[in-house]
């Protein structure tokens, strides 16, 4: 046994290490041992300028941009023209109502953002030492109690303001009553897309939600039950109102009243694993008459079309037809989303890539090309049964 | 044994600067780290350890920032892209902050009462290795969490895992159960810390050392620790939960056989939302301390500023659903939850106002530890106020679970808590090592990183405004989300360089930065009376003290303290 000696204590090292070589410079860190030294520095900066690192910052860039730049699929152009604005250019009441209390509250946190903040900024400057200063301690001042109430009873009252004006919107949007000619839809959400629902009008569609504009006078607002088919997703579309939460073995509800025609955009909010962010929502506001003539065409089954029939059996005999229903053909599972009128809708995959021949066919070939972890497969069809199959498609208007 | 103590003591550390020293060995060197109970060597343990996993972790941000600094990027998958979030999340809290702050405590409460450990040093490092071992659970996670299928990978969940995506339908593999185990076992460390914690407090005090003339951080310690005992049980309970449901079949959240969603959303929050004043309250305890010290002056209200922190501490348990918004609760249960939100706002406001009233008057010295704590106050202001604003439910609606959120917490953990963690860094170092950080350095440190902090975070808050939820590894053009997102992430480029600094400032200091002495920044609590470091058994002779800055009354005999207390 040696006897090493640290300061402040004593510490008796293990035979095994006595002939270990004892580093007897000072000790000056912590933790006893040499942690970095000029040599190392040295070492760093000879290699930060090597020749080999300068390649590496040209190589490194371009590796990291060249992915960077990856397909849209079509969707920045359909994106680009819907107009802008979210939370803050609501087009239906409950977004109105929380929009309008938004402001209130932000005009409230401005002020005292203001206020406070002033006085920070007011004191740091105005009690910052400078130099020259004497180095003499400043008054010692332990508290005040007058000053304590009036900080204390003034949030109090803001707080209290601000509560009051909060339940009341609470109430506004979650309480209000459904009036007789609301339209009901029931939105499932699945691993990574939306099915809708129209139980009065017999209609299921996916991704893209149709609803009647409504007119003030005249309300129709939607009412919408929420479900999950398997995790927790959250439906939301800023524009038209705030977010809620689709959950398993539990049935929520929402409404919009859209008063302003258009395609607004919207997407799953709670993460639902791996496509979470590619699972968005269309709302495509109408005015009646044509929401009508959507409904009508919706009602219809599928049209059948000897050019393509081939494309037909081959849908029916693979397993397309165990997860997707084409009203009209012996397709009918409810896995995916329901094709009958595929071609009415602008997107596919969820609003994933525009609702284009040639991305049809990449999506039937390999889905997971637009859309990696989606749990439709790859569905390996040789290219004439590709081509008819998406020939078939093209034609379910 | 009484030899070894007069041994020690002869040698104190205040004479290191004759005594001639000898450097250990490495092996024999990580040994005694290894076997340590000393509540300073586990303090710097959990400090380090928490370092490293917040460079780790910082890591995987920047690499999710590089992945959203342009739309429909293409340089990390889907799936790997959800397992850097919920590792990132996962470790940030449990791997970072909880050990940083518990490192903190651990540290400067025996120090800063003139005890010579914690009460139970044993546990101590029973609840240190516990969550080091439970920290490399969560990483290991990487290598076995493929378990039988394969190839390996991390929980891809979330860092609250909502139920029911960990639920072997949806999480097949081991990762879950990694992620659960390591959970499990720093929250229960993190538990045995508290106890150890609030009976340090309670029972090792010096003499004369009231309640009442405990240092704000103390005060601070003790309602954390109180948080900490009541908030991690549930975490644990739910977690135990989950394990039964995915190993034995019990089917508390397993919603295809009846299990309640909602349940594990109310386990986790109730766990939740006090861990998030859990990780501030600290913030709270270096600034209180760190603010008078710079600004020259005693606290202001400090009888007031212990009954918010209380006060903080007891409404932080009823807030929890407002987490929950958007679950569909009753309007009357949305009103309650809106109220009781509210109302902690009113002692965090309190506290702000003491810190800016103890500024006022004094004289103020912007040394690196102030400049962090003054950014400290304005970001947390703003922090609070935007979570006013996630407070009025039906806003709430809009702004849940979007990057408004993201740039809401990360307001509280970067401006808020880390911001304070370097200040604590910068003004405890001298104390740890006896060697002061750079000044010139920490001021580059400090305008780069918060150059960088505002870059990222400000414009994040305008990403979610504009419509754009968090956790997605990518969104399309067109949108108007490409310009606050590429700016988000050229921040990060600032923030990287920050952290740069500050690391090889850490590592120049340790061995050539000046020599500290004891008490280099002319502060008042007990922890600047002994040497730096302090010796092993801290303090020579039991301080006995007056009031609550001893240290003011010995360099002020005419004028001290307690006259006025």
């Amino acid at each position: 046994m040696v006897t090493a000696r640290r300061s402040g204590y004593t510490v008796t090292v293990p035979v095994d290490y006595r002939n270990a070589i004892i580093d007897d410079r000072p000790l000056n860190n912590p933790f006893g041992t040499r942690i970095c030294c000029a040599a190392d520095l040295l070492l760093l900066r000879k290699l930060l300028l090597s020749r080999w690192s300068r390649v590496a910052y040209v190589v490194f860039p371009v590796l990291v941009a060249v992915p960077a730049w990856a397909e849209d699929w079509g969707m920045g152009a359909a994106n680009r023209q819907i107009a802008r604005g979210a939370v803050f250019s609501p087009a239906s009441t409950p977004a109105s109502a929380i929009a309008t209390l938004a402001w209130f509250a932000l005009a409230i946190t401005a002020a005292i953002f203001v206020t406070v903040g002033g006085l920070l900024m007011y004191s740091v400057v105005r009690f910052r030492t400078r130099p020259g200063d004497d180095q003499r301690e400043p008054p010692q001042l332990y508290g005040s109690n007058p000053i304590e109430f009036a900080w204390t009873a003034i949030p109090l009252l803001i707080v209290f303001v601000l509560v009051l004006a909060t339940i009341r919107t609470i109430y506004d949007v979650q309480a209000a009553v459904e009036p007789p000619d609301a339209i009901h839809v029931r939105v499932i959400g699945h691993q990574w897309w939306w099915e809708f629902q129209y139980p009065d009008l017999g209609i299921v569609t996916a991704n893209e939600l149709h609803v009647p504009l409504s007119d003030p006078a005249h309300p129709t607002p939607t009412w919408i039950e929420l479900e999950s088919a398997d995790v927790a997703h959250s439906f939301w579309v800023p524009r038209l109102g705030g977010k809620t939460d689709l959950i398993p073995n539990r049935i929520n509800t929402m409404w919009i009243d859209p008063h302003q025609a258009g395609v607004y955009l919207g997407q799953c909010a709670e993460f639902c694993g791996t496509e979470h962010a590619m699972m968005l929502i269309r709302v495509i506001v109408e005015p009646r008459p044509i929401f009508d003539q959507w409904v009508a065409a919706q009602r219809l089954t599928a049209v059948a079309q000897d050019a393509v029939a081939h494309g037909r059996q081959v849908f029916q005999a693979n397993a397309c037809s165990s997860c997707h229903t084409v009203r009209g053909t012996s397709a009918h599972g409810t896995y995916g989303p329901d094709l009958t009128h595929l071609m009415s809708r602008l997107t596919v995959g969820s609003g994933v890539a525009t609702n284009t021949p040639e991305h049809l066919k990449i999506w039937v070939r390999d889905p997971a090309r637009m859309k990696p972890g989606v749990l439709m497969p790859a569905m390996n069809l040789s290219a004439n049964d590709l081509d008819d199959v998406v020939a078939w498609m093209v034609t379910l208007k | 044994m009484a030899g070894t103590i007069d041994d020690r003591i002869t040698l104190g550390a205040q004479s290191s600067d004759q005594v001639p020293e000898v450097a250990l060995p490495l092996l024999a060197t990580l040994h005694e780290w290894v076997i340590t109970v000393d509540h300073k060597k586990l303090g710097l343990m959990y400090i380090g350890g928490g370092l490293i996993f917040f460079l780790v972790a910082g890591l995987q941000a920047a690499t999710m920032r590089l992945q959203l600094a342009v739309p429909d990027a293409g340089i990390v998958s889907p799936q790997v892209f959800n397992r850097l979030l919920t590792l990132h999340g996962t470790a940030m809290v449990f791997l970072v902050g909880m050990p940083i702050l518990i490192g903190f405590f651990n540290y400067l409460v025996p120090l800063m009462i003139g005890a010579r450990d914690l009460a139970f040093p044993r546990l101590n490092a029973f609840g240190f290795w516990l969550w080091f071992f439970g920290a490399l659970l969560l990483y290991f996670s990487y290598i076995g969490g493929g378990g039988m299928e394969g190839a390996g990978s991390a929980p891809a969940v979330g860092w609250f895992a909502y139920a029911p995506m960990t639920e072997t339908p949806f999480s097949r593999g081991h990762s879950t159960d990694y992620w659960i185990l390591s959970i499990l076992l720093a929250s229960v460390g993190s538990t045995a810390t508290a106890i150890n914690l609030i009976a340090t407090t309670f029972s090792m005090r010096c003499p004369g050392m009231t309640l009442n003339k405990m240092p704000v951080l103390v005060w601070l310690a003790v309602v954390d620790a109180g948080l900490m005992l009541v908030a991690l049980p549930p975490l644990a309970a739910a977690q135990i939960m989950l394990l039964l449901d995915r190993y034995l079949g019990a089917h508390f959240f397993d919603t295809q056989a009846g299990g309640s969603a909602l349940l594990w959303q109310h386990f986790f929050w109730i766990f939740g939302h006090p861990e998030v004043y859990v990780l501030v309250i600290p913030a709270f305890a270096f600034a209180s301390e760190i603010i008078p010290v710079f600004s020259r002056k005693v606290i202001f209200g400090y009888e007031v500023m212990v009954a918010a922190s209380c006060a903080i501490g007891f409404i932080s348990l009823g807030v929890w659903a407002h987490h929950m918004f958007t679950v569909g609760l009753t309007p009357a249960g949305n009103a309650f939850f809106v109220t009781s939100t509210m109302l902690v706002g009113i002692p965090t406001g309190i506290k702000i106002f003491n810190w800016v009233g103890t500024m006022w008057g004094g004289s103020i010295r912007l040394r690196t530890p102030m400049l962090f704590s003054i950014a400290f106050l304005f970001q947390f202001l703003i922090a609070g106020l935007t979570g006013i604003m996630l407070g009025v439910a039906p806003f709430d609606w809009q702004l849940s679970d979007t990057y408004f959120v993201v740039a809401h917490f990360h307001y509280v953990l970067i401006g808020g808590i880390l911001f304070m963690i370097f200040a604590a860094i910068y003004y405890w170092f001298p104390k740890a090592t006896g060697r002061m950080l750079d000044e010139r350095l920490g001021q580059w440190h400090f305008w780069i990183f918060l150059a960088g902090f505002h870059l990222t975070f400000d414009t994040l808050h305008f990403a979610g405004l504009a419509g754009m939820p968090r956790r997605i590894y990518t969104y399309q053009p067109g949108r108007g989300l490409e310009f606050p997102n590429l700016i988000a992430s050229i921040g990060v480029i600032f923030q990287a360089v920050g952290m740069i600094i500050l690391v090889f400032n850490i590592i120049r200091s340790l061995t050539s930065g000046k020599v500290a002495g004891k008490d280099p920044w002319d502060a008042w609590t007990l922890e600047w009376s002994t040497a730096s470091p302090p010796p092993e058994y801290n303090f020579e002779d039991l301080p006995k003290v007056h009031s609550r800055r001893p240290l003011w009354d010995l360099k002020h005999p005419e004028d001290p303290d307690w006259k006025y207390e």
